[in-house]
């Protein structure tokens, strides 16, 4: 993968900030970009989100994990201002966003993806691309009407957009309705739509969810790609072999709370995460022939496909 | 059969008032809903405070023509407000209940007893276009093209209304190329998404709202001023649904399908109508249909061609069939 070549220094850096740092929930970190103090969030009776303490740290790709109705999409929500929090306070680069709502959230550089997708289907790729763009003064109801005051900035959004869609092959695709793209094609333009926002904290909600093994390689490399670009990543997943990949931190959740924190290759083996998350019967990570065989499995399956198409 | 005149009164029904007004009407309703994804099923309220605002003013309080016209915009910009603020927030249902709710209050209240000194009652208003008429550039007599001809007064409305229709296109045609139209139609596709890439996404679905509802109030003034008199059952529910159908018949988020759906729409009224009566009249039908049936007959007709219209041409007649085979999916 291209994106192995080029991780090397931002790695570095991330993994040496994170030395030394005990593996307790709400841990403090060396430079941290977000801030999370005790969100609450309750629907009736039930507590779904109730975190205490959490910091990401700038520069590095933090993994958010835990099993299904553990609250991580409902954490997502309460901290990207798709959702107001009970309690809690917690803060961007200083700046506190209890309360912003979601437009000035990712205004303020925090920007977000979506489990479920969300392609604006009957937009051109290149105009969902486009749409991604801060401070567009065609924006405005009455700029708008003199095509001359925007021209200019559109053309340079344009080209913006189309050294994302190059990176992101998604270059043939520009004047295809975002409708018509497969679901793995959907996920890589949903990030290259974020990227158009220019962030500095990219929050991907389940971005491998639902995409072909083949894809999942290249969108890691785009994950890691993020992070060689000065980003901050923080995602959720359910994969844990997908976590330990590229993630240089991981934060568990169940129910609601964090249980533990750590690095990528020692959280696995902590006995909190594999009695709450893992549970009683969880399997043995996958063996190098075990994952030859998966792997083989996949590739028969898909050219079978192929071959039926054909 | 007189077959002149079923050609003559076709051929004016396609420029004509009726025409011009659903038009326009349809144009605001073309932006909120077919640009916007906005459901206001009270456009028949735009129109109306904005005819009553024209008539109250001119006629019962006796100021001027101007003022009417001023006040008849701002009382629609406000009637958005109240139906934008406490619906816009939420899912797209509720804008549609508030606002077919809020058309029939206002049309209720056009209509009261107790209002009765302000706005007439069900007999409505009168004497408030002399003003309009006085300002006629045309000489009386009559213009128009071999037996398509129309009086002084109603070439007056028309041409006023048909320029209103243009520059409402030009306005649409310029706005939906621009970055603010693409915002306001990614809204329509998903609203969380629009949010999540910086956009305030309330602010611009009240502009659509606040946009769609003066055009379609140019069409109440033209309403009010073409007929020289209103009454409040013009504007009832089912004005707003024709309105729709139209929009749907143009195809929905195309510049001229509201207006060309409009013409259509009244042609083929127009068309059955007069020549069912023309039949019924030269006993076609034999004692099947009588003449007091036939207006019922013809919405019938009508109906049955715009449902056939929608199962074989779901995109309407300039919409994209790639778009509709997007919804499948």
């Amino acid at each position: 993968m291209h994106a192995d070549t080029t991780v090397t220094s931002k790695k570095a850096a991330a993994l040496a900030a994170f030395e030394g740092i005990d593996s307790e929930p709400g841990v403090p970190k060396p430079d941290p970009i977000l801030v999370i103090e005790k969100v609450v969030r309750r629907f009736g009776g039930l507590t779904a989100v109730d975190v205490d303490h959490v910091e990401v740290q700038r520069g590095s790709i933090t993994a958010l994990i835990g099993p299904n109705g553990a609250g991580k999409t409902t954490f997502f929500n309460q901290l990207t201002g798709f959702d107001t929090a009970d309690e809690g306070s917690w803060s961007f680069n200083g700046k506190p966003l209890r309360g912003v709502p979601a437009h000035r959230v990712a205004r303020s550089g925090m920007v977000r993806t979506f489990q479920l997708t969300k392609a604006l289907s009957k937009l051109t790729v290149m105009e969902n691309m486009r749409l991604g763009a801060q401070n567009q003064r065609g924006e405005n109801f009455f700029r708008a009407l003199i095509p001359g005051s925007w021209r200019g900035q559109e053309d340079e959004i344009t080209e913006r957009a189309e050294e994302l869609l190059e990176r992101f092959k998604l270059a043939a695709k520009r004047d295809d309705f975002a409708g018509s793209l497969s679901g793995g094609q959907r996920k890589l333009l949903e990030m290259a739509r974020a990227l158009m926002v220019g962030p500095e904290l990219v929050m991907l909600d389940e971005p491998m969810a639902g995409v072909n093994p083949a894809l999942t390689q290249s969108l890691l490399g785009h994950v890691k790609d993020l992070r060689e670009e000065g980003m901050t990543v923080l995602f959720v997943e359910h994969d844990m072999d997908m976590v330990r990949d590229i993630s240089d931190w991981v934060i568990v959740m169940a129910q609601g709370t964090v249980i533990a924190e750590g690095p990528p290759d020692t959280i696995m083996s902590d006995n909190r995460v594999i009695d709450a998350y893992l549970g009683a019967h969880h399997d043995a990570p996958m063996s190098v022939e075990e994952a030859e065989e998966q792997l083989q499995e996949a590739e028969a399956e898909l050219e079978a496909e192929i071959e039926e198409k054909a | 059969m007189d077959w002149n005149t079923i050609f003559v009164t076709t051929v004016k029904a396609s420029i004509g008032l009726e025409t011009v007004v659903y038009a326009l009407a349809a144009i605001g309703v073309n932006i909120q809903f077919g640009y916007a994804g906005l459901l206001n099923f009270g456009q028949a309220a735009f129109l109306g405070v904005a005819a009553y605002g024209l008539a109250v003013i001119v006629s019962t309080f006796g100021l001027s023509f101007w003022l009417g016209i001023a006040v008849g915009l701002v009382a629609t910009v406000v009637l958005a407000f109240l139906l934008g603020i406490p619906t816009l927030r939420l899912r797209a249902d509720y804008l549609a209940i508030v606002t077919i709710a809020a058309a029939e209050i206002v049309r209720l209240v056009f209509r009261s007893v107790a209002f009765k000194d302000v706005f007439g009652g069900s007999d409505g208003r009168q004497n408030f276009s002399g003003d309009f008429y006085a300002m006629n550039p045309y000489a009386p007599g009559s213009y128009g093209i071999g037996p398509i001809k129309f009086d002084e007064r109603t070439t007056w409305v028309l041409t006023v209304g048909w320029i209103l229709i243009a520059l409402s296109c030009v306005l649409v045609y310029l706005l939906m190329k621009s970055p603010w139209g693409r915002v306001l139609k990614a809204i329509r596709e998903d609203e969380d998404a629009v949010r999540s890439l910086g956009k305030n996404v309330f602010s611009y679905k009240m502009q659509a709202l606040v946009l769609g509802g003066v055009i379609g109030c140019l069409g109440g003034f033209i309403f009010g001023l073409g007929q020289a008199s209103i009454q409040p059952d013009l504007f009832g529910t089912e004005f707003t649904f024709y309105a729709y159908t139209i929009v749907i018949l143009g195809g929905a988020a195309r510049v001229f399908s509201p207006v060309v759906g409009a013409a259509i729409f009244w042609v083929l009224l127009v068309f059955v109508g007069n020549t069912l009566s023309e039949a019924v009249g030269a006993g076609v039908f034999g004692s099947a249909i009588t003449v007091t049936q036939v207006g019922s007959v013809r919405f019938i007709l009508v109906g049955l061609g715009l449902m056939l219209l929608l199962i074989f041409r779901p995109q309407g007649i300039f919409g994209d069939k790639r778009e509709i085979a997007l919804d499948a999916r």
